[in-house]
């Protein structure tokens, strides 16, 4: 084995051994993530061999994880998966490449022994040159859209404006102005990390971390911007709160926001008619 | 009248599970399910009903139950001293409680988890396919409280065929309990950051590891030694990857986690092995302090 760290694959697709019941791909970039995602959830609906032994499609930062069930020929599906590559290469374009970075400081949570990623830490990870490009990746690939209504009241919001140079109400309609994309999910049931909004609103998270973020809180980090679904500890910058609910297990499907699908947030405030505010 | 059970009380912690709800990992809800699958999965066999029914996950004993209405239940995994109305009751075995009688179990005396499968199956209503706990997420059913009342489903047109099965502890009968408890391992997708296969993982295949106390449903802590990254590596960063059940996950510190069925599904360490199916339910009955070895699997 080399002892050499192997250069990040470009526009081919590595697939990585993980455990009797899983293969992790691995591709170039959050672009190609995307890509990626979507192709392998269509050929998982599909239904046919090897894809339908797949129980699980995780998109991360630069993996898609495919989890199978037991028994299942990962050969196969490790084949399967690297057909793919010609499908993906098209996405390929130097704006979409990540130079994705570790969460070295992952929190820990349920007494210690499970190490996992938050809000707290993962908005300084990535620096993913999406602008409104991202937008056309993963286009037409299945993907609903989501209106998200806020009231930016959010408590950093003057930092936010600080760190951005934008004035409260830029920020807000930069916030709103472009739609953004849910590249993966994780922390906690039905939160996603969104991309591919305003690049102007790129912000480092807090200093120091929040003990508590009330639920509904929309948030800036790094590239991404995200809506905690349930009070929880977060670094994140909050700018907002809505009253959408995020994350609700009797509703099909349960997560609001899913990867793939497209997100617009509204400003509350600016539909109401002047004088309707009591 | 519909069979139950009552609930009495209950030691440190019983939750119901199941085989889990795999599909929701990538809005951020992991498989869960039984802890020690096969243990499970034995119960469900011995009581001859279908599969994917939940049974009680019951740690380190303390349960009471009353049955109302005659039950057929086996108990398997961890093996607990059980009684029926104060009258010792087989491990791994088909044993029928008479309506009103109360079933009870001790501390068992190896392992941590012992599965209390009762026939036709603990009927709460499933959350997203399934009626596990899932301890990380929130999702599923609340862990079982003395005063809860657990319906049963309908057994379906399968019955037992045997009454009783060799159980198959996790440390057998008459073991040195100071002998490690071997676990076996894949390559991981981050094996080159520790050296890979031919390097020993890193120190992971050569040491004895003792399993710390932080360890729960989620994963344990394996402490003793230190994995050591390979040079190219040392420094190297992750971005967030998704994670399985059974994944040996490195954080700096070098004391490697195990993940087992609550497991947050992406985590940002590299993950440099992954247990095999059946060494993550033998780690899922590892106690703090039980020695363990982790070898290649063959």
């Amino acid at each position: 084995m080399s002892d050499v760290p192997p250069p990040a694959p470009r526009g081919g697709i590595t697939v990585l051994p993980a455990g009797p019941d899983a293969v992790l791909l691995e591709v170039a970039g959050l672009g190609q993530v995307l890509a990626l995602a979507a192709l392998v959830r269509a050929a998982v609906e599909g239904g046919e061999a090897p894809w339908e032994a797949v129980t699980d499609v995780v998109p991360a930062a630069r993996t898609v994880l495919l989890a199978t069930r037991e028994g299942t020929d990962l050969t196969a599906l490790a084949a399967a998966a690297r057909a793919l590559a010609p499908a993906l290469a098209p996405t390929l374009a130097p704006a979409l490449d990540t130079k994705a970075r570790s969460h070295p400081d992952s929190v820990r949570l349920e007494g210690g022994s499970g190490v996992v990623d938050s809000p707290r830490t993962a908005g300084k990870s990535h620096e993913v040159g999406v602008g409104s490009g991202l937008h056309e990746v993963g286009s037409g690939t299945g993907g609903h859209e989501v209106e998200i209504g806020v009231r930016y009241d959010g408590a950093d919001l003057d930092e936010v404006a600080r760190h951005t140079g934008l004035t409260p109400a830029e920020v807000v309609l930069a916030h709103t102005g472009m739609p953004w994309r849910v590249a993966f999910g994780g922390f906690v049931p039905g939160f996603g990390y969104l991309i591919g909004g305003d690049p102007r609103l790129h912000v480092p998270r807090r200093g120091s971390p929040r003990a508590s973020v009330p639920a509904g809180s929309v948030a800036l980090a790094g590239e991404f911007t995200g809506v905690y679904p349930r009070a929880s500890p977060g670094g994140w910058q909050l700018i907002g709160t809505t009253d959408a609910v995020l994350w609700d297990p009797d509703r099909v499907p349960p997560a609001l926001l899913t990867p793939g699908s497209t997100v617009r947030f509204v400003d509350v405030a600016a539909t109401l008619e002047p004088g309707t505010l009591p | 009248m519909t069979p139950a059970l009552e609930v009495l009380a209950t030691g440190p912690l019983v939750l119901i599970e199941d085989e889990g709800r795999p599909g929701h990992a990538a809005v951020g809800v992991g498989p869960s399910g039984a802890a020690d699958r096969s243990a499970y999965r034995l119960g469900a066999r011995l009581v001859g009903h279908g599969d994917g029914r939940a049974a009680l996950e019951v740690l380190l004993g303390g349960l009471s139950v009353r049955a109302h209405g005659r039950v057929t239940v086996a108990l398997t995994g961890a093996p607990s001293p059980a009684t029926v109305d104060g009258r010792p009751v087989g491990h791994a075995s088909l044993v029928e409680v008479a309506d009103g009688s109360v079933l009870t179990l001790g501390m068992p005396s190896a392992g941590v988890r012992t599965y209390l499968t009762v026939r036709g199956g603990i009927a709460v209503d499933p959350v997203l396919g399934s009626r596990s706990t899932d301890t990380l997420s929130g999702v599923g059913p609340a862990p079982v409280r003395a005063g809860d009342v657990l319906a049963l489903g309908d057994p379906g047109a399968t019955f037992p065929e045997v009454d009783h099965v060799a159980h198959p502890s996790h440390r057998p009968v008459g073991a040195d309990p100071h002998s490690p408890t071997v676990l076996e391992v894949l390559p991981g997708p981050r094996a080159a950051w520790v050296g890979g296969w031919g390097g020993g993982l890193g120190g992971l295949l050569t040491s004895v590891w003792q399993v710390a106390g932080q360890s729960d449903r989620i994963g344990l802590r394996l402490s003793g030694s230190r994995v050591e990254r390979a040079r190219a590596w040392r420094d190297a960063e992750l971005p967030s990857e998704g994670l399985v059940r059974g994944a040996v996950q490195l954080p700096p510190g070098g004391e490697p986690v195990l993940f087992l069925a609550d497991h947050p599904v992406t985590g940002g360490y590299p993950v440099v092995a992954v247990l095999t199916a059946s060494a993550v339910d033998r780690a899922a009955q590892l106690r703090p302090g039980d020695p363990v070895r982790v070898i290649p699997a063959p």
